[in-house]
């Protein structure tokens, strides 16, 4: 499955490193979501990673911005009541009931 | 074809995933025990049409989403903003650590900081086009070409909500953590 295009190329007429000119830090940020979410194809990736190895910088932001999204995931979790289980259940069960016409 | 016999085995266990969207979508508890149930039943309804094997979450989700949209969201009269302002990337980064000199440790304690309910709020306060984009994003990982599917947008809009979303959700969250003194410390501003 091909992965998304990164950064479309229309938004600022970047290059985007692909000429082989080193990326810098800017790109890096705005490529940085894209990579987060693991939607960059593999050279692009590659690309940032290698950045991120060199560049101390970038690579704390990099970090902030994942354990960010971690504890928005970690934090938005919600116990769902006993009593919403039971009446899902029960719904189910009456539609269930209604069709199920002795078979 | 999926078997509607094998539903509740396949499908009860994403309920706490759906259940915390429907309370972040409607902001509200009663609808989204409502939501959640009506979101079951009709996904029990269609689940003749749901191939086995394939994204169930993902289709689950969908029809969540698209009940929200239609019956929810609709059925408010007052006008809902619709738009973000533009808010510049690394919001929260540039505001927690300062620029030499700052200890990592002090934006892990920002991030440790904040609570469930400012979490919540933060992202309930985005406008519902992009709350949806980062919850679906964020709290459930979804790809961006799932959240296309889910949301029925193309896929470069789904990039823009996510992005601009993430962005807002970041002013917000800084509001909560300048309200408990984490900022505005002169040493840790950059540019100062």
């Amino acid at each position: 499955m091909a992965a998304v295009e990164d950064v479309p190329e229309t938004r600022h007429g970047e290059a985007g490193g692909d000429d082989g000119y080193p990326m810098d830090c800017d790109e890096l940020v705005h490529s940085l979501y894209h990579y987060l979410d693991g939607e960059l194809n593999d050279e692009r990736r590659r690309q940032i990673q290698e950045h991120l190895d060199l560049c101390g910088p970038c690579a704390d932001v990099a970090e902030f911005e994942a354990e960010l999204r971690v504890v928005i995931a970690e934090r938005c979790r919600d116990r769902v009541p006993e009593s919403l289980v039971e009446r899902v259940a029960a719904a189910i069960d009456e539609e269930r009931r209604s069709h199920h016409g002795g078979a | 074809m999926a078997d509607q016999a094998r539903f509740t085995d396949l499908a009860m266990e994403y309920m706490p995933a759906l259940y915390s969207a429907a309370l972040r979508m409607t902001r509200n508890r009663a609808d989204a025990e409502d939501l959640v149930q009506e979101t079951y039943l009709k996904a029990y309804r269609a689940f003749g049409s749901f191939t086995e094997g394939t994204n169930l979450k993902a289709w689950l989700y969908r029809i969540l989403t698209n009940t929200f949209i239609n019956s929810y969201r609709a059925a408010k009269r007052r006008p809902e903003v619709t738009d973000v302002e533009d808010v510049e990337d690394l919001y929260l980064y540039r505001r927690l650590a300062g620029t030499d000199g700052r200890s990592r440790s002090a934006e892990d304690e920002a991030l440790d900081g904040f609570t469930d309910d400012e979490v919540k709020a933060a992202l309930e306060s985005l406008p519902e086009d992009f709350r949806i984009a980062v919850l679906l994003a964020d709290v459930e990982g979804f790809s961006y070409k799932e959240i296309a599917e889910i949301t029925e947008v193309p896929i470069g809009t789904v990039m823009s909500r996510i992005h601009r979303g993430r962005r807002a959700l970041q002013k917000a969250l800084h509001e909560f953590a300048e309200s408990r003194g984490l900022v505005g410390s002169a040493s840790r501003r950059s540019g100062d």
